[in-house]
């Protein structure tokens, strides 16, 4: 068994993006081509996560998808910034409200959508549902329902590329929420103590359900927090995906580098409530509109007005495309096939057992 | 509309009480469905209705006691059969009570065709007529079936009954200290506080009771509370009459003093036995066979058998002999039948009574509804089930009174050979004595083997000697082949 | 796993044999360490890994800090990554803190993920009562983890269980507990080499009898078969059953054994109410009801936190008095 060594620094710190994409970055040696097709791609990632959160507003209405589904909107810019900082051997630890991260991860909206219409087809075979998204094939290791639930679980992940001295990057994200479990706090201790390669992303929306921050924390400055643990730890602005995805870069290199544990805290906005449940009466309606103006698309959409990049045409390319991948995602669900019934006591153990 | 009448529920029957109604008007209910408990002097039998429709009127109230063929309900039925041209208008109201019963339409069981065998006659949509007069034999004893019966009839409101049935009270047992000889709720009370504790007897021990033919009111426990445990059983198996006394028929069960037993219903019912014996004896002039039947094959099939199947599968040598017996009777078909009217009406299936003792003393004989058809182990299934329900008094209508031939097992009792009396209208009586190890002469040597007594008593005016014995052998040719059975 | 190295020490005890069955681990499989509170410098609470932080490194053997859920859950994800941790919760008292990992991660990410993610990890505890060690050191939880479908519930009584079953255990794709009765550790005996790979399939009958069945297991062993001498010199044949693994439970030997005694006590440390003997008594009853010529005894602790005091302790725990007591209510 080798013991961690220092890892090298990275060359060339390109994002490989994962799963199937048609080509749609503009393969240019122009930098600001480069930066353009780069923001397209942004754009287009983000715009793939609101849309299919939005298709889930109606299906959900509709009652094609059950159980507990909790939406991403208005947080987008988190998911995919971060994302461009992983490569494909880093792992992935989410929560419930993770379908933003699967799909930036790459996991097709075919197969987050057919799991949400518990279908064999989808992500978890149908088994696990909205809250419960996983991939192995592209180390998304979920889809938690209990808060800070996953937050051990990533520091184990990342234990074990340190005792194998590999260079991959363990992002574990979280809410404000869970800053208050026993479990944050045991992880951020342990991941320093260990110098364990993990980077942990709090999505600070404001709210842990319907509690907020400053009812929920005595001490608000959650970045300021986990320094305390030893780890270095920076806020930034979870609306502006460039932001994003500049700090998230820093920081994954540093990790990789063998700098230890790294926190990040996203301050973002759910534009929604906590779930399709939640009447969200704890939320200034004002408040909510005044985020909406910060809306991270639209963000972005300006800075490339501005920036006098072809917006509006790379917008419709992204709109038709993004509409047809969640059409197709629908029609497939609603086509896939149901597990069977006598299957029910598959996947309790590897190995189908006689359980008493 | 189609009646629900007071239905004949043995050759001896001619009155019965309506103790319980188990529809209510309004409710649905199919052919086959029990409707009502009726009692007799023999037992309480659930008695199914014949009609599909919906239970438009219940005519007699509980507690009455009406000849056979009186109405008890009206049912309405979908109109499908066409009228006989001969009648009228249907027949709507109630009618003066008639020992009668109408016709079955198309597609009629063989039930029916036995009732409609009875002597009795009505035709539907008939305009009324007095009825013939059944001709029921002059000498039966019905004044003294009455007069002990009224002794003991009880009268009971349903709250009481309800009580009674959920305690596990004989009403029958009781004497109503309310008015009219009315059964109240302390009457009921008190009989429970009076009577003996419910057996308690171990899973295990009710198995092997089952399996050995124990008889469990016979056997002391010496477990806890009195409970009866395996090894109890398996000494009441193995030593017949020694300490512990086995029910013979006709021996009042031995209670401790103090007690309310069945006593009274118990001498009604002898009563009725005596009379049914005694007519039978008197009118059917019997004749009488035996033959020992070499038992090594079959009771080695049984070993083997057993040993390979889980206890809930085991067979007892009854199952054999009873299925061996319904097989020849499908065979000779001349014994499986009634004798009614001068003459024999072959049975439509092997309906195999079965002579069940009865732990208040007494006996009754069920049938086994084609039993040729069942296979061992479904016949070993709907025999303990018979049983069970003809000690428990929840026997139905059709059991009592369709067989066409019965076998009388005195095996677990310790009598070799039994030769019975017919029960009319049948015209055979087949009976099995233990199975015991006997010295026989195999291929010229001495040799043991286990071996049976296989009777018949027949009737001499339906059959004559070769017929019966026909049927004997080709009960012994039956129990050489076990694995055919 | 036998080492060909090292000869078996033919005299030892229950902790030697469960150090030297750690100790073959890690030595034969990279991906195998030992990870909890105490395990390294201190040699183990209960000195099982004595020896082991010299011998392998502080990368192989990790003290961890008093965090239960986030040491719990690390082993999850090192065991998801690749890696065979064998994780250890000082005793079963403190598991609670880890009951939410244990449950809806370890249990739970086989079948949420539709398959994809197994959990080859293997947790030891240490269990049970009777060290005066009063109400929040005294617990038998071993019943409520038999609870969960998706982990194996192991309860090694003897010296050939302490050593071979962690074997079989590193080996299982699913997550596995072994409980480990604080009583057993100074437990000696001679241990032969084993003869085959152990199962962990099967209940073990460790002493044949005819008149009644004795079904325990873990600590509740060495009482039960002193019960059962006890009763032999009364003419009552015990037959004693050790379950060796709580789930799946080998219903199967149970059911054998009470076609055979026809009668039944199950003797387990746990609360009577809602204990695993609950459940053996439950399947004794749907499965061997027409067997049983006697009700299913069971002797359990009574419903108390467990109390300082010798003699309270004593009294609130099954002793063997209370088990021959039972049998002999059964038989006589």
């Amino acid at each position: 068994m080798s013991l961690a060594r220092p890892t090298r620094m990275r060359k060339d710190p390109a994002p490989q993006k994962p799963g199937k994409r048609s080509a749609t970055s503009k393969k240019t040696t122009n930098k600001k081509k480069t930066r353009i097709g780069h923001r397209a791609d942004l754009l287009e990632s983000m715009m793939r996560i609101r849309r299919f959160e939005e298709r889930c507003v109606e299906l959900y209405s509709a009652t094609k998808i059950r159980g507990f589904v909790h939406l991403y909107i208005g947080e987008e810019a988190v998911a995919v910034g971060v994302n461009e900082a992983l490569t494909h051997e880093d792992a992935v630890v989410a929560t419930y409200r993770e379908h933003g991260h699967a799909l930036a991860r790459g996991i097709t909206a075919e197969a987050v959508m057919a799991e949400m219409y518990g279908r064999t087809t989808g992500c978890s075979g149908g088994r696990g549902g909205s809250m419960h998204l996983f991939d192995a094939s592209r180390r998304f290791y979920g889809g938690n329902a209990i808060v800070a639930g996953g937050l051990p679980l990533a520091a184990g992940l990342a234990l074990a590329d340190r005792m194998r001295g590999q260079d991959r990057v363990t992002c574990c994200f979280f809410g404000d929420g869970a800053f208050a479990e026993g479990e944050f706090h045991e992880t951020a201790n342990l991941a320093a103590l260990w110098r364990l390669p993990l980077l942990l992303v709090c999505e600070n929306n404001l709210y842990a359900m319907g509690t907020a921050l400053e009812r929920h924390e005595a001490q608000t400055d959650l970045a300021m927090r986990a320094a305390s643990y030893g780890m270095v730890a920076w806020a930034v602005d979870g609306m502006d995906v460039e932001a994003v995805e500049q700090t998230a870069r820093r920081a994954a290199e540093a990790v990789r580098a063998g700098a230890g544990p790294h926190f990040l805290e996203l301050r973002t906005y759910r534009f929604r409530a906590h779930s399709m449940y939640d009447p969200d009466r704890y939320r200034d309606k004002a408040e909510v509109e005044r985020w909406k103006d910060r809306d991270p698309i639209n963000r972005l959409i300006d800075r490339m007005r501005e920036d006098g990049d072809p917006v509006d045409e790379t917008l419709a390319g992204i709109e038709r495309r993004v509409a047809a991948e969640v059409d197709h995602a629908v029609e497939a669900a609603e086509q896939a096939p149901e597990e069977p019934v006598e299957h029910l006591l598959h996947h309790v153990t590897s190995t189908p057992s006689e359980v008493s | 509309m189609a009646e629900f009448t007071m239905p004949s529920l043995g050759a001896d029957m001619d009155e019965g009480t309506l103790l319980e109604w188990l529809v209510g008007p309004g409710d649905l209910v199919h052919r086959g469905d029990p409707v009502a408990v009726v009692e007799t002097a023999k037992s309480t039998i659930e008695v199914e209705c014949f009609e599909t429709g919906t239970m438009t009127e219940l005519l007699v109230e509980p507690g009455t006691t009406v000849p056979v063929g009186t109405p008890l309900a009206l049912i309405g039925v979908p109109a499908k059969k066409p009228e006989p041209p001969e009648g009228g208008e249907k027949p709507h109201t109630t009618r003066e009570p008639r020992k009668a019963r109408q016709p079955e339409g198309p597609g009629e069981t063989e039930r029916a065709a036995k009732r409609r065998a009875a002597p009795r006659t009505q035709r539907k949509g008939e305009p009324a007529k007095p009825p013939s007069p059944p001709p029921e034999p002059a000498t039966v004893p019905v004044p003294v079936l009455t007069t002990v019966r009224q002794g003991v009839h009880t009268e009971a409101g349903p709250l009481v009954r309800h009580l009674a049935e959920q305690r596990g009270v004989d009403l029958e047992t009781l004497h109503g200290s309310g008015p009219g000889g009315r059964v109240t709720r302390t009457d009921v009370e008190e009989a429970v506080a009076a009577r003996p504790p419910r057996l308690r007897v171990t899973p295990l021990a009710r198995r092997l009771a089952a399996e050995t033919g124990v008889d469990l009111a016979t056997v002391k426990g010496t477990g806890k509370d009195s409970a009866i445990r395996a090894a109890d059983v398996r000494r009441a198996a193995h030593g017949p009459a020694t300490e512990i006394p086995s029910a013979k028929i006709g021996t009042p069960t031995v209670r401790p003093s103090g007690e309310r037993p069945s006593v009274d219903r118990g001498a009604a019912m002898r009563q009725a036995i005596a009379g049914l014996m005694s007519r039978a004896n008197r009118d059917i002039p019997h004749y009488y066979l035996s033959t020992t039947v070499d038992m090594a094959a079959a009771m080695d099939w049984l070993h083997e058998h057993n040993r390979r199947s889980p206890v809930g599968e085991r067979l007892l040598p009854a199952a054999l002999l009873l299925k061996a017996a319904a097989l020849a009777a499908r065979d000779v078909p001349e014994l499986n039948g009634s004798w009614t009217d001068d003459h024999f009406t072959a049975g439509e299936g092997v309906h195999l009574g079965v002579a069940v003792s009865l732990r208040g003393g007494g006996l009754v004989a069920p049938a086994l509804h084609h039993a040729d058809t069942l296979a061992l182990p479904q016949l070993m299934t709907a025999l303990k089930d018979l049983v069970t329900r003809a000690r428990t008094g929840r026997l139905r209508g059709s059991e009592v009174s369709d067989a066409t031939i019965t076998v009388t097992n005195l095996g677990d009792q310790g009598v070799e050979a039994v030769f019975g009396v017919i029960y009319p209208p049948q015209v055979a009586l087949v009976g099995f004595g233990r199975v015991v190890d006997r010295p026989c002469a195999v291929a010229g040597l001495l040799g043991v083997r286990p071996v049976v007594t296989s009777t018949l008593s027949a009737d001499h005016r339906a059959t004559d000697g070769a017929v019966g014995a026909r049927y004997l052998t080709a009960v012994t040719r039956l129990l050489q082949n076990p694995e055919q059975l | 796993m036998g080492d060909g190295e090292r000869p078996e020490a033919a005299k030892t005890t229950y902790r030697e044999a469960m150090r030297e069955a750690l100790r073959d681990a890690l030595r034969s499989d990279d991906r195998v360490f030992l990870m909890g509170e105490d395990v390294g410098r201190y040699g183990g609470c209960f000195g099982v890994s004595l020896g082991l932080l010299e011998e392998f490194g502080a990368e192989r053997v990790r003290d961890t800090p008093l965090s239960e859920s986030a040491f719990v859950g690390a082993g999850i994800g090192a065991a998801l990554a690749g890696l065979r941790p064998v994780v250890e919760i000082m005793t079963v008292n403190f598991s609670l803190l880890a009951l939410d990992q244990i449950l809806n991660n370890a249990a739970t990410l086989l079948h949420m993920s539709g398959g994809q993610l197994a959990v080859p990890l293997v947790i030891r505890m240490t269990t049970g009562a009777g060290r005066q060690l009063a109400a929040q050191h005294s617990h038998s939880l071993e019943g409520w983890y038999a609870h969960i479908p998706g982990i194996r519930v192991l309860a090694p009584a003897t010296l050939e269980d302490a050593r071979h079953m962690l074997a079989p255990a590193l080996a299982d794709p699913d997550p596995v507990l072994i409980f480990e009765h604080g009583s057993l550790y100074n437990v000696s005996g001679e241990l032969l080499p084993a003869s085959a790979p152990l199962d962990l399939d099967h209940a073990a009958i460790r002493r044949p009898g005819t008149d009644i069945s004795l079904i325990t297991y873990g600590g509740s062993l060495p009482k039960t078969l002193a019960a059962a001498d006890e009763l032999a010199a009364a003419g009552i044949s015990a037959e004693v059953i050790d379950l060796r693994t709580l789930r799946p439970f080998d219903a199967r030997t149970v059911a054998a054994s009470v076609a055979r005694t026809h009668r039944a006590a199950v003797v387990d440390e746990a609360w009577r109410t809602g204990s695993f003997a609950a459940e053996v008594s439950a399947r004794i009853a749907e499965e061997s009801f027409y067997e049983l010529d006697a009700p299913v005894e069971r002797v359990c602790s009574a419903e108390v936190p467990m109390p300082y005091a010798r003699q309270l302790e004593e009294a609130a725990l099954p002793q063997t008095a209370d088990i021959v007591a039972a049998a002999h209510r059964a038989v006589d």
